[in-house]
């Protein structure tokens, strides 16, 4: 056996060789508050042409261990144990060594494309920035501009981005979020690394892009044979890219196995509990064995009509139209369930029945009041009777505040109460969210995201509306947590019978929930019906398409619809 | 889940206090830095606070039982510090010079938080017309020279000269007008970006009025880097006061101590080889605004964790962080 040392002529690793090898990494953080050990005892390794994807929710240290493999941690970590990538140790090797590695031999993408990319540069200098970088020194030839555009031009037609020639000189801000992504992965792959680093490569993008996007990772592994390790909360994301996952928790690796084995007979507890927890399209419906839209006899409490909202333009430049034409009801006691991409105009929606928005044209009666020309002062009595849960639990709390005052908050503005009236109700509430009274007394800071959220679902709840509107309230938290909340979301609808529109991305979380779904696209709404049957048997073509895009947590059910999906699009 | 595993854990006093927490947290040549400020603006204080006591003589003081205080006299014997021109203590006049000094910080810093910091909220919060004009005013009065603005509200107050406190309002006032513009920027750009939080937000969908939001609310999270422009502002408000005294637009001899009027004084005795009448105010000056400036830039360092240095990890007998939020996750995450 021959010692690897990096050298450009043997860098590409003979079959069975692992490309990346990691031996019982430790990272240890210093804060403010003491030591944080984020990665404990992690081994792994990642064959040529290989996924290996690393799945744990939030804190479980796998982002940091990704960040390891390219030596990017931050000055406060202090780390042991080996990451050897082609012999090269990381962790011990001298920052002139590590640049040359960095790019060469490993590359990474990261989660949000429109901050990866310089605003001020063209795409095509981005990319040969990198080949520039390692040409030159160490005798190797320097590479020209025209040489360098070229082979730019070349990594963004190996992405999929048509016409290069023309487009190698655009900015980023003229490519969609997709189009960023792949220009990303682009200058990652334009050394020809034999590893690329993916850290939640898809989480900030569309579920359509993100079928997209996983396609062509997966073209690079067949068509290139280059390994990734895929960094990734969403099981739905693994099923359909991986070949090996490896699951962590708390910063130590609590199972490995082939992706097929694990999705089919997980052996840890915390790995069947995760899998468990995964909202699965189709399974666990509210709206199962509905043939007629239920509360259709209650009040009216919400009436869209030809509702439309735009943003004013910039001085030349027309308005935007967020919402355009859209139609709907929300009666008493009923859920309904809104779905559409960014951009939607889903959450404009939301925030105009709310009065957070003005409404420009159309007609919407929020409880009898028209939101057209809304007077805050007339408005301001109804309010008692709408709560609000947010995307972000964490913004949504004064940080000065307990929870307690924060939860009280609405009740003293409008019935103002005794203090001893005023804790007595937040317990109650507190209790019917599943949180202990004492919680009362605490900062947002020291509860968890889904404890923070329950607190916001007490707070929205604790005058008993009889409309509730949750824009996003589960995609900011892990998983297991979501599970967790909507399960109690559920339970305290059915209890408390007040009507709910719930707002999401994400279709198989609005399935769980609502009785009636919408599915909005670029303002409009495409289609709206009995959940079951919406995500069952789609009838306008987007719909189809966005379910068709999103991924299932099952493998072998994922490459079967990856198949229809495909048929769909007629590739 | 249980209930009563984790006590909420409320912070000792000495823990959420400004200076003191941040001593806590700093490690290494920023604690000797903050350490060193601390001390000298203690020492100013403390010889403000008890000048009746530490000074040997009045201020105004040019005589005593044995008869008059020679003039120049050089330091040692029974001026210490020597005497001036005028036959007063040099010693005296630079202790009860701290007195002046710290009355001249509070009134003026006080003045302008309470008006800066009202003005700011108001302007960033409901923004429109009023928030431009009142942005325009802010601009127009940093277009002017500090001392400029100093002197001429100096002027138009008190016509110049005058006795302690009205002396000591004026300064006061006159640099009041220069720091409300500082107050008043960094609080509403606080309340612009706090206005479109979700906490926020989430107050006005419950129907709370502006004035609560903006009481609640906004305050007192908008309030939280004041402890940093108060001590910066400090230092610089005893630069102003010293340069208005020097000027003569500051308190008369008669009235108060003043460093920056004795350093005027003292400048005809440097050239004639009496250093002490001049070095010692001009010492007091130095020290005082060294001391207030290692203190707000410490804080300023330690108030972002990019800059906060830390001990390196790994070390012994540190403490898990905030066992609540940890005790809580697990909770959360292991009881699903």
């Amino acid at each position: 056996m021959t010692i690897n040392l990096g050298s450009v002529g043997d860098r590409h690793s003979p079959a069975g060789r692992p490309v990346l090898e990691i031996d019982h990494l430790k990272v240890t953080f210093a804060t403010d508050g003491g030591d944080v050990h984020a990665v404990k005892d992690v081994s792994l390794q990642v064959k040529a042409g290989e996924v290996l994807a690393i799945v744990g929710e939030s804190g479980s240290g796998k982002t940091v261990t990704a960040k390891t493999i390219l030596g990017l941690l931050p000055e406060t970590a202090t780390s042991g144990g080996a990451v050897l990538i082609n012999g090269n140790n990381v962790i011990s090797v001298s920052a002139a060594k590590l640049r040359q590695i960095r790019g060469r031999d490993v590359a990474m993408v990261f989660q949000e494309p429109s901050t990866a990319l310089n605003p001020v540069f063209t795409v095509g200098w981005q990319i040969a920035e990198g080949i520039r970088a390692h040409a030159g020194g160490h005798g190797g030839k320097r590479v020209s501009g025209k040489e360098a555009k070229a082979r730019a031009i070349e990594a963004l037609r190996k992405v999929g981005i048509p016409d290069p020639e023309h487009r190698v000189n655009y900015y980023p801000h003229q490519f969609s979020g997709g189009q960023k992504q792949r220009v990303v992965i682009a200058a990652a792959l334009a050394l020809n690394p034999g590893l690329i680093v993916a850290d939640e490569p898809t989480t900030a993008l569309d579920v359509t892009v993100q079928a997209e996007i996983l396609q062509l990772l997966r073209d690079l592994r067949d068509k290139y044979g280059t390994s990734i390790v895929l960094i990734t909360h969403n099981m739905g994301v693994v099923a359909d890219l991986a070949d090996r996952v490896v699951v962590m928790y708390q910063g130590d690796v609590v199972e490995e196995a082939p992706a097929r084995v694990l999705f089919a007979e997980p052996k840890q507890d915390y790995t069947r509990k995760l899998l468990a927890a995964v909202p699965h399209l189709g399974r666990n419906s509210a709206s199962e064995g509905m043939t007629e839209r239920a509360h259709q006899k209650a009040k009216i409490l919400v009436e869209a009509k030809d509702l439309t909202i735009e943003y004013p333009g910039r001085l030349g430049t027309p308005a935007f139209k967020a919402v355009d034409g859209v139609s709907f009801t929300v009666s008493e006691g009923e859920v309904f369930g809104l779905v559409g991409e960014s951009g939607s105009g889903k959450t404009t929606i939301g925030r105009a029945i709310a009065g957070l928005n003005r409404t420009t044209g159309g007609s919407l009666k929020v409880l009898g009041y028209e939101m057209l020309n809304l007077k805050e002062r007339t408005f301001k009595p109804l309010r008692k009777d709408i709560g609000f849960v947010f995307q972000d639990p964490a913004a949504s709390f004064n940080p000065q505040l307990t929870i307690g005052d924060c939860v009280a908050e609405p009740m003293i503005i409008h019935t103002s109460p005794s203090p001893a009236q005023a804790r007595k109700r937040v317990a109650e509430l507190l209790e019917s969210v599943q949180l202990p009274a004492s919680y009362a007394a605490r900062y947002p800071h020291e509860l968890s995201g889904g404890q923070r959220q329950r607190a916001s679902l007490a707070r929205a709840l604790i005058l008993n509306p009889k409309l509730l509107i949750a824009d996003e309230p589960t995609s900011a938290l892990d998983v297991s947590v979501q599970a967790k909340v909507l399960e109690l979301f559920k339970e305290i609808q059915a209890e408390f019978g007040f009507a709910a529109l719930f707002i999401s991305h994400d279709l198989a979380v609005v399935d769980i929930l609502s009785h009636w779904v919408g599915v909005l696209y670029k303002g409009k709404l495409v289609e709206q019906g009995i959940g079951s049957q919406i995500m069952g048997a789609p009838q306008h073509d987007y719909t189809k398409r966005l379910i068709a895009s999103l991924p299932v947590p099952d493998p072998d059910e994922q490459a079967r619809r990856r198949e229809e999906h495909r048929a769909l699009l007629g590739i | 889940m249980s209930a009563t595993a984790i006590e909420p854990r409320k912070k000792s006093l000495l823990d959420r206090l400004p200076v003191s927490s941040h001593i806590r947290q700093s490690v290494g040549l920023q604690r000797t830095m903050l350490l060193i400020g601390v001390v000298l603006c203690g020492v100013f204080v403390l010889a403000a606070v008890f000048a009746p006591l530490l000074a040997p003589y009045g201020y105004s003081q040019i005589s005593d039982d044995a008869g008059s205080f020679p003039a120049q006299a050089e330091p040692g014997g029974k001026h210490l510090l020597g005497t001036t021109v005028g036959g007063y203590d040099v010693l005296s006049r630079v202790v009860w010079g701290s007195q002046t000094a710290l009355a001249v910080i509070v009134a003026a810093v006080v003045m302008s938080i309470f008006l800066g910091v009202f003005l700011g909220l108001v302007s960033g919060y409901f923004g429109g017309w009023l928030d431009r004009v009142l942005v325009v005013i802010a601009d127009a009065i940093y277009a002017f020279p500090t001392l400029l603005v100093a002197i001429v509200m100096s002027i138009a107050i008190n016509k110049g000269q005058s006795g302690f406190w009205g002396g000591i309002l004026a300064c006061g006032f006159a640099i009041t007008a220069v720091f409300v513009p500082q107050y008043f920027r960094v609080i509403r750009a606080e309340t612009i970006r706090l206005k479109a939080e979700p906490f926020v937000e989430s107050a006005q969908v419950v129907g709370a009025s502006s004035a609560r939001i903006i009481s609640r609310h906004i305050f007192s999270n908008a309030t939280r880097t004041l402890p940093l422009i108060f001590t910066l502002n400090a230092s610089e408000a005893i630069l102003t006061l010293a340069g208005l005294g020097f000027l003569g637009f500051g308190i008369e001899p008669s009235s108060a101590a003043e460093w920056g009027f004795d350093l005027n004084k003292a400048m005809s005795d440097a050239s004639s080889g009496i250093w002490w009448t001049g070095v010692f105010p001009g010492l007091a000056i130095v020290l005082t605004v060294v001391g207030l400036t290692l203190v707000g830039e410490s804080i300023n360092d330690l108030n972002d964790p990019r800059l906060r240095g830390r001990k390196a990890a790994g070390g012994k007998g540190s403490p898990d962080p905030a066992p609540g939020a940890q005790a809580a996750i697990e909770v959360e995450v292991r009881g699903f």
